[in-house]
C-alpha cells in the first residue's frame, strides 16, 4: 500500500494512506509558520508599524515598497497573513474516503480540503478534539476578521521576484500556494462533515478496514490510529505523550503487533524537559510581577493553559502573588475553561474521579470563582474597565501576528519592567518577536512541549516492537543546529524509512491470508479427518459469495434433478457442466491389503508381480492391470465402466483426499 | 448446536429488581442487580444462589453489566460483590459510576437509619464494590477477555443509561437496560446499529401503551399544577432525586418564568445541588439542545426552585415540592404525602411508573384508605394523578428499536406479563423472529447458528476469484480447498498447499480404458474421425490433436492403436487422472457409442 505525504512539518502531519482500496487521510496539519513573514496585524492603529520604511532592492528600485517593509534588519510582508497548506496537487483529493484526526492541533486544515477538493467522505474525530478545534479555529477567524487589511499583496510571491529576496523571504516553499484564511460558514461547514467516535471504538470502512482511536495523552481528546484488516495493522502515531498532564494516558498496548508503524508529532524542543520549563515559567512570572512589571504569556486558548492555571493555582499564595490578576483574553476564552470540565471522560484518573464527587476536574473554576482568574473575549468592552497592572495575561495568537496579544506587544515592548514569557513550541521565539525590534521588554522562552521525546520513542519502539517504521526525514537525522547530537534522532531496526513532503512511498507488507465465514449448513457438512496428531483437515467445495469485501463460503446448490419424462437425449446434453473439482489424494496403498480388498470383492484371480518401483496387480480375467507405486496408482482395464469404478473406489479408500 | 441461554433472575413477567444472566459461546454474564421495591424482605435482591450452589461467583461469571443508576437496576450490588463475594469486573458508564454509589448509600440510610435494619451492606461495602468497576465509554468496544467484547449504546432513560452489545464470536446478544425513544427536555433518545444480534433483551413497561405526544402530557402537568397552585392548593411530586426530576424542573422553571407565578417551588432533599451539578458536569450525555446553550445558559441551574426544609411542609399557601422517592414506599415523600394526603385541595402527581406494593401503586389503583404503620388508616382525599413521564419505550419506541437492531430473537423483561404477552404477538407478527418472556427463573434457551470465520489463503482467493466461469463477476463461484484445523485455527488452503505444509506427497491415481472402435480405416483417419466428432461435441472444451497423432480434450489423453488381432477394429486408449474423472468417464462412454457416419 502506498502513503502519500502532504505536509512537510513533522508536528503537523497530513498524509493519505491507499489501504486495502480505501483512501484514508491521516490528520490535516496547517502550517503556520508562514505567518511569521508577515507584518503583526495590529488592532489597533499602531504608529510605529505603519512608519516602517519600505523596503528597496539593492539596486535601488522601490516597486516593492508597498508590498514588503523592513523591521531592524528584517524583511516582512506588509498583508493578511497567509498560511501553508498541504500539498493538493500529488493526488486528487476528491478521492479520499475518510480523514482520521488524531487531536485539535492537527486540523487546522480541515476547511481548506473538505470545502475546496471536491472531497464527499467522512471525517472522525473524538467529541473534544471537535469542540476544542472548533474554538482554536473561531479564534483563529475572528483575529484576522476583526482587523480588516485593505491590501493583499501579491507581487513578491512572482518567482522571478522571490528570487531577489532577502531570506528566509527567499527560501519560502510553495508561496504560490499560500492562501488566505478561512471563513467561519467554512468552518461550520467542515465541521458538519465529523463524525464523533470514542476511544477504542472500531469503526468499519466499507468492510475492508476498521479504524480505531486510542488515547494518545497528549490534549484532551488526542487520538493515535489503529488502521487494519484482518491480517495488516497500520498504527498512526501522531502526538503522543507519557507525562502525567491533565489528559487520560497514552494506550501504547494497543499498539503492539502493528506491521508499520507512522511516527509523526514527536516533540519540537528536543532538549528542554517539560516540567523544568513550568518551573522557569513560575519563577520569571513571580520575578517580573514583584518587580512591578506585567507578564505576557502568549498561548493557544486550550491545551497547556490549563496545565499553567493548575500550577499557578498551587503557586500564587506560597509566591504571594494572590493580589495580582490573571487575565485570559480571547474571543474563546469562556468557551475553552467551560468545556475543559464537562470532559471528565477524557482526563487522566485524578481528574476524573473529582468528577465523581462531584468536583469540575480543573482548578480554574475556583480561580475564577475567587475572581483571581478573569477572562474576556477580547481588550475592547469590560476590559479596559477592570483592566489593573502589574498583570498577567494569557493571549493569543503565540506567532504574534494576529490577535490580542499584538495590542499587548506594542503596549508593553518598550519598557523592560515587563517580559514576554515563551511557552507554546511552534513558533521559533526570535521569528515570532523579529518585527517588535528594538524591544526593551525582557523575553524568557520556556518551552513546554509535552509531546514524546527520542528517549521516550526508543523505549516505545522496543515495547511495542513494529516490523516497519516511518517518519518525517527531520527524525532520521541530529536537528540541524545540532548535528553532533545523534541521540536526537529514531534510532530503530530495521532503519525508519523516512518521508519528505509531496513524496509517495510504498509502505512493506506481506499478505498472505484474508478471512472467510464458512456458513453454518456448510460447517455441518464438513467431515473432518485427523492427519497428524493435533492436525485435523477437511475438504471444502463450496460456493464462494463476495460482497462489500466479505467473503461466504455456502453449501454448493444441489444438482438440478433430470426432469422425469425426458425427450430424446442429445448426446451434447450430458456434456459434464463445469470443470468439476476432485480432491488432490494422498497416502500410499499397502499391497497385502489391497490384495485382499480385491478378493474380498470377488476378484479370484489376482496375481501380483515385483517391479523396480513397486507392483503390478493383474486381474486376469478382466484383462486388467493395476500398476503401483509408492506415490502413484495407474488402472488399465478394458472399457468396462462397472469394473473401472468399482476398482476406483477400493483404491481411494486407501488414500486421503485433499 | 451453540446455543444462548437466558434465565431472569429478577425483572421476569415482572417490574423491579432486574437482573438477567445469560450465557452466550461458554461465557457467562450477568445484566443489572437490582432490588424491588415493592419488598421489604429476601425477595427485595434476586437469588444469587441460583448461579451457583457451592463455587465461588467470580468463578462463574465473566463479567456483571449495570445500565443505568437506578435502584431497581443496581440495589443489589454491594450486597451482590461484598456480602455474597464477587470480585470480578463490574462495568457501567461514567455517569453511572459516579451517580450509583450516592443512591445506594441514600437507600442504605433508609434502610438502616430509618428502619432500623440489621445484616444490611455497610457504606464501606458500597465504596469496596465501586472499586471492582471499571467505567466504560460511549461505542468503545471493551474487551473484557481474548474472546468477549462489550459495547455500550445510548440509551437516553437517565443522565449515562446505556444499552450493551454483548459479543462472542459471531453470537451476539444486546441489552437495552431501560430506554427511551424520543428524547425529552434534558436527555437524547436512544440509539443502536443495525447490529443484528441473535437476541435482544429488551425491557417492556410501557408494552401494550401509546403515548401521545410529548408536549400533550407536558400542558397537561403544567395546567394541572398551575389550577391546584391557583386554588391555594399544594402538590407533591414523588421523585427520584435524578433524572426525571431534573426534566420536570426545567419544565416547571420555564413555566414560572414565562406565567410570572410566585408560589414557591422546593425540591427536597440535600441531592438537588449534588444532582445537578453531575448533569453540569456530564453534560456531554444530554441532549443536543442543552449541550449546544450550556456555555450561555446551564440549563440546570434554577432560579425558582429552593431547596426544601422539612418545616416548610406546615406552611400555609400553595407550594410545589418535588420529594423522593419517586414510588411514596419510604422517606420523605411519603412523610409529606402524610401530612397533605387529607385535604381534597391538594395534589400528588405521580409522574412514573409504581411497582405493586408501594404506596404509589396502591392510590394509582384507586385505593382511598391506606393502612400505614401502627395499624394507621390514612383517608386519602387530595387528588391523584398519573402523568406519564418516566423515560420508557413504548410500544412504538420498542418496536422502533427492534427495527434498528434487527435481532434474530428478542426476549422481553421488565413488564408486567399480560402486556408483554400483547407485545410478543406484535413483535411476532411484524418481524417474524422468535419471541420470549420468561419468568423469574425460567431459562430460555435460543440456538444460534453462527457461521465460522476461517483464514483463506490469498491466493486460493485469487484463484477461484480469477477462474470463474465467464464474464460475469458477480455470479457465485464454486471453489475447491482444504481446510487445516490445527489448535484453534483455521486456515483454508489449495489442497497443494496443503499437501506441502504437511510433507505429504500427492499419489497420483491414472486410469487408461481400452475403447474398442469399428473403424477399417488407417489409424491416423480414425484419430482425425475421434478428433473431429469430438471437436463437434465438446465446443466448451479444449480438444487439440497433436503432431505425434494423439488427441487431447483438456488433459485427457486418447492415443489410437491397431487391435493385434482384428485389423477393422480399433483400440483407443483413453488415459486421465482421477482429477478429471468425470471427463474421463464421459469420453469412455461417449466413444463407445462408436462414430456417427459420415464423418
Amino acid at each position: 500500500f502506498l502513503q502519500y505525504c502532504l505536509s512537510g512539518h513533522p508536528t503537523l502531519p497530513c498524509n493519505v494512506l491507499k489501504f486495502k482500496s480505501t483512501t484514508i487521510m491521516l490528520d490535516c496539519g496547517l502550517d503556520m509558520t508562514s505567518t511569521l513573514n508577515f507584518l503583526p496585524l495590529p488592532l489597533v492603529q499602531s504608529p510605529r508599524l505603519s512608519k516602517l520604511p519600505g523596503w528597496v532592492l539593492k539596486d535601488g528600485s522601490m516597486f516593492l515598497d508597498k508590498e514588503l517593509k523592513e523591521c531592524s534588519g528584517h524583511v516582512f510582508v506588509d498583508s493578511v497573513p497567509e498560511f501553508c497548506l498541504p500539498e493538493t496537487e500529488l493526488l486528487d483529493l476528491s478521492t479520499v474516503d475518510v480523514i482520521l484526526i488524531s487531536n485539535y492541533h492537527c486540523m487546522m486544515a480541515l476547511p481548506y480540503i473538505t470545502e475546496y477538493t471536491g472531497f464527499t467522505g467522512t471525517v472522525y474525530a473524538t467529541e473534544p478534539t471537535v469542540q476544542i478545534g472548533r474554538l482554536l479555529m473561531e479564534e483563529l477567524v475572528n483575529s484576522i476578521e476583526r482587523v480588516p487589511k485593505a491590501q493583499s499583496a501579491s507581487m513578491w510571491k512572482n518567482k522571478e521576484v522571490q528570487r531577489l529576496l532577502p531570506a528566509p523571504l527567499k527560501d519560502a516553499v510553495e508561496v504560490s500556494m499560500w492562501r488566505k484564511c478561512y471563513t467561519m460558514p467554512e468552518v461550520n461547514a467542515a465541521l458538519s462533515k465529523i463524525q464523533l467516535v470514542g476511544y477504542s471504538q472500531k469503526i468499519e470502512l466499507f468492510g475492508a478496514v476498521q479504524v480505531t482511536p486510542l488515547s494518545s495523552g497528549y490534549a484532551l481528546g488526542s487520538s493515535n490510529w489503529i488502521i487494519q484488516s484482518h491480517y495488516e495493522k497500520v498504527s498512526y502515531v501522531s502526538g503522543s505523550s507519557l507525562l502525567t498532564t491533565h489528559p487520560q494516558p497514552m494506550d501504547q498496548a494497543s499498539l503492539k503487533n502493528s506491521d508499520v508503524l507512522i511516527l509523526t508529532g514527536l516533540t519540537q524542543i528536543p532538549t528542554a524537559n517539560p516540567d523544568g520549563m513550568v518551573g522557569e515559567f513560575c519563577s520569571n512570572l513571580a520575578m517580573t510581577v514583584r518587580n512591578g512589571g506585567n507578564v505576557l504569556v502568549p498561548c493557544y486558548p486550550s491545551g497547556v493553559i490549563y496545565d499553567l492555571l493548575e500550577c499557578l493555582y498551587q503557586y500564587i499564595d506560597s509566591a504571594g502573588l494572590s493580589n495580582v490578576p490573571f487575565y485570559f483574553i480571547s474571543p474563546v476564552a469562556n468557551s475553552s475553561l467551560e468545556f475543559s470540565q464537562i470532559f471528565a471522560e477524557w482526563l487522566c484518573h485524578n481528574k476524573q474521579t473529582k468528577v465523581y464527587l462531584p468536583e469540575p476536574p480543573f482548578p480554574h473554576a475556583e480561580l475564577i470563582q475567587t475572581n483571581k482568574l478573569k477572562h474576556y473575549p477580547s481588550i475592547h468592552g469590560d476590559f479596559s474597565n477592570d483592566f489593573k497592572q502589574p498583570c498577567v495575561v494569557f493571549t493569543g495568537h503565540p506567532s504574534l501576528r494576529f490577535g490580542d496579544v499584538v495590542h499587548f506587544m506594542e503596549l508593553w515592548g518598550k519598557s523592560s519592567l515587563n517580559t514576554v514569557i515563551f511557552t507554546e513550541p511552534d513558533f521559533s521565539y526570535l521569528d515570532a518577536l523579529a518585527p517588535y525590534q528594538p524591544l526593551a521588554m525582557k523575553c524568557v522562552y520556556c518551552p513546554i512541549d509535552t509531546r514524546l521525546n527520542f528517549i521516550q520513542v526508543s523505549k516505545l519502539l522496543k515495547e511495542v516492537q513494529p516490523l516497519h517504521v516511518v517518519c518525517p526525514e527531520q527524525y532520521t537525522q541530529p536537528p540541524p543546529t545540532q548535528s553532533h547530537r545523534t541521540d536526537l534522532m529514531i534510532d530503530c531496526q530495521p532503519p525508519a524509512m523516512s518521508y519528505r513532503r509531496a513524496e509517495v512511498l510504498t509502505l512493506p507488507y506481506k499478505r498472505r491470508y484474508e478471512k472467510i465465514e464458512i456458513m453454518p449448513d456448510l460447517a455441518d457438512s464438513l467431515v473432518p479427518l485427523e492427519i497428524k496428531p493435533g492436525i485435523s483437515l477437511a475438504t471444502v467445495s463450496a460456493v464462494l459469495h463476495t460482497k462489500d469485501n466479505k467473503h461466504v463460503l455456502q453449501l454448493p446448490p444441489k444438482p438440478p434433478q433430470p426432469p422425469a419424462s425426458k425427450k430424446r437425449k442429445r448426446v451434447s446434453d450430458d456434456v459434464p457442466e463445469c470443470k468439476s473439482l476432485k480432491p488432490l489424494l494422498s497416502g500410499s496403498i499397502p499391497m497385502d491389503q489391497f490384495v485382499q480388498t480385491l478378493e474380498k470383492h470377488g476378484f479370484s484371480d489376482v496375481k501380483v508381480e515385483d517391479t523396480a518401483k513397486g507392483h503390478i496387480v493383474l486381474l486376469q480375467e478382466a484383462e486388467t492391470l493395476i500398476q503401483l507405486e509408492e506415490d502413484s496408482t495407474h488402472i488399465i482395464c478394458d472399457n468396462d465402466e462397472p469394473l473401472r469404478v468399482k476398482l476406483r473406489d477400493l483404491v481411494l479408500k486407501f488414500l486421503q483426499k485433499f | 448446536m451453540p446455543e444462548i441461554k437466558v434465565t431472569p433472575l429478577g425483572a421476569g413477567q415482572d417490574v423491579g429488581r432486574s437482573c438477567i444472566l445469560v450465557s452466550i459461546a461458554g461465557k457467562n454474564v450477568m445484566l443489572d442487580c437490582g432490588m424491588h421495591m415493592g419488598y421489604n424482605d429476601d425477595r427485595r435482591f434476586p437469588d444469587f444462589s441460583y448461579i451457583t450452589q457451592n463455587g465461588r461467583l467470580t468463578d462463574f461469571l465473566d463479567c456483571v453489566i449495570i445500565s443505568h443508576f437506578h435502584l431497581d437496576h443496581c440495589g443489589a450490588l454491594p450486597y451482590f460483590s461484598e456480602m455474597v463475594g464477587y470480585d470480578g469486573p463490574i462495568y457501567m458508564t461514567h455517569p453511572t459510576k459516579a451517580i450509583c454509589p450516592i443512591l445506594l448509600e441514600d437507600y442504605r440510610k433508609i434502610t438502616v437509619d430509618k428502619k432500623g435494619e440489621t445484616n444490611f451492606f455497610t457504606s464501606q461495602m458500597i465504596k469496596d464494590c465501586m472499586k471492582k468497576v471499571v467505567a466504560v465509554h460511549l461505542h468503545q468496544t471493551v474487551q473484557v477477555d481474548e474472546e468477549l467484547e462489550i459495547k455500550a449504546y445510548y440509551a437516553g432513560h437517565v443522565l449515562g443509561a446505556a444499552m450493551f452489545h454483548i459479543k462472542v464470536g459471531c453470537e451476539s446478544v444486546v441489552y437495552t437496560g431501560d430506554y427511551n425513544m424520543t428524547p425529552d427536555r434534558h436527555l437524547g433518545a436512544a440509539w443502536i446499529d443495525k447490529c443484528r444480534p441473535d437476541l435482544l433483551i429488551s425491557e417492556s413497561t410501557y408494552a401494550t401503551t401509546i403515548r401521545d405526544s410529548k408536549r400533550c402530557r407536558e400542558r397537561d402537568f403544567l395546567k394541572k399544577v398551575h389550577e391546584t397552585v391557583e386554588r391555594g392548593g399544594k402538590v407533591l411530586i414523588p421523585v427520584f432525586a435524578l433524572g426525571r426530576a431534573q426534566e420536570l424542573c426545567i419544565l416547571l422553571e420555564t413555566f414560572w418564568e414565562r406565567m410570572n407565578l410566585k408560589a414557591p417551588i422546593y425540591f427536597s432533599t440535600g441531592l438537588t445541588e449534588k444532582a445537578n451539578h453531575y448533569y453540569k458536569l456530564f453534560i456531554t450525555w444530554t441532549n443536543q439542545k442543552i449541550r449546544k446553550t450550556f456555555v450561555q445558559r446551564n440549563m440546570f441551574e434554577f432560579k425558582h426552585i429552593k431547596a426544601f426544609d422539612r418545616a416548610f411542609a406546615d406552611n400555609p399557601g400553595p407550594m410545589v415540592v418535588f420529594a423522593t422517592p419517586g414510588m411514596l414506599h419510604a422517606g420523605q415523600s411519603l412523610q409529606i404525602f402524610r401530612k397533605w394526603a387529607g385535604n381534597e385541595k391538594n395534589m400528588v402527581i405521580m409522574p412514573g411508573y409504581c411497582v405493586q406494593g408501594t404506596v404509589g401503586h396502591k392510590i394509582l389503583s384507586g385505593q382511598r384508605k391506606l393502612e400505614m404503620e401502627g395499624r394507621q388508616i390514612l383517608e386519602v382525599k387530595m387528588q391523584v394523578e398519573y402523568m406519564s413521564f418516566s423515560a420508557h419505550a413504548d410500544a412504538k419506541g420498542i418496536m422502533q428499536l427492534i427495527r434498528q437492531a434487527e435481532p434474530r430473537n428478542v426476549l422481553l423483561v421488565h413488564g408486567e406479563a399480560k402486556k408483554m404477552e400483547f407485545l410478543k404477538q406484535k413483535i411476532e407478527q411484524e418481524f417474524h423472529v422468535s419471541c420470549f418472556m420468561p419468568a423469574n427463573g425460567e431459562t430460555t434457551t435460543i440456538l444460534t447458528n453462527p457461521c465460522i470465520p476461517v483464514d483463506i489463503s490469498l491466493g486460493l482467493l485469487k484463484r477461484e476469484t480469477a477462474i470463474g466461469p465467464g464474464p460475469d463477476a458477480k455470479k457465485p463461484k464454486l471453489m475447491h480447498g482444504t481446510l487445516l484445523m490445527k489448535d484453534n485455527s483455521f486456515r483454508l488452503v489449495s489442497p497443494e498447499q496443503a499437501l506441502k505444509e504437511l510433507g505429504l506427497a500427492e499419489h497420483q491415481l491414472r486410469f487408461t480404458c481400452r475403447v474398442h472402435i469399428q473403424d477399417p480405416r488407417k489409424e491416423h483417419e480414425t484419430v482425425l474421425r475421434v478428433y473431429n466428432h469430438l471437436k463437434g461435441i465438446l465446443k466448451d472444451y479444449s480438444v487439440q490433436h497433436l503432431p505425434d497423432g494423439s488427441i487431447t480434450v483438456e488433459s485427457i489423453l486418447i492415443q489410437a492403436t491397431a487391435h493385434s488381432e482384428d485389423q477393422g477394429t480399433k483400440v483407443l486408449l483413453v488415459s486421465w487422472t482421477y482429477q478429471d474423472e468425470e471427463l474421463g468417464s464421459y469420453l469412455t462412454s461417449l466413444l463407445k457409442k462408436g462414430l456417427p457416419q459420415g464423418t
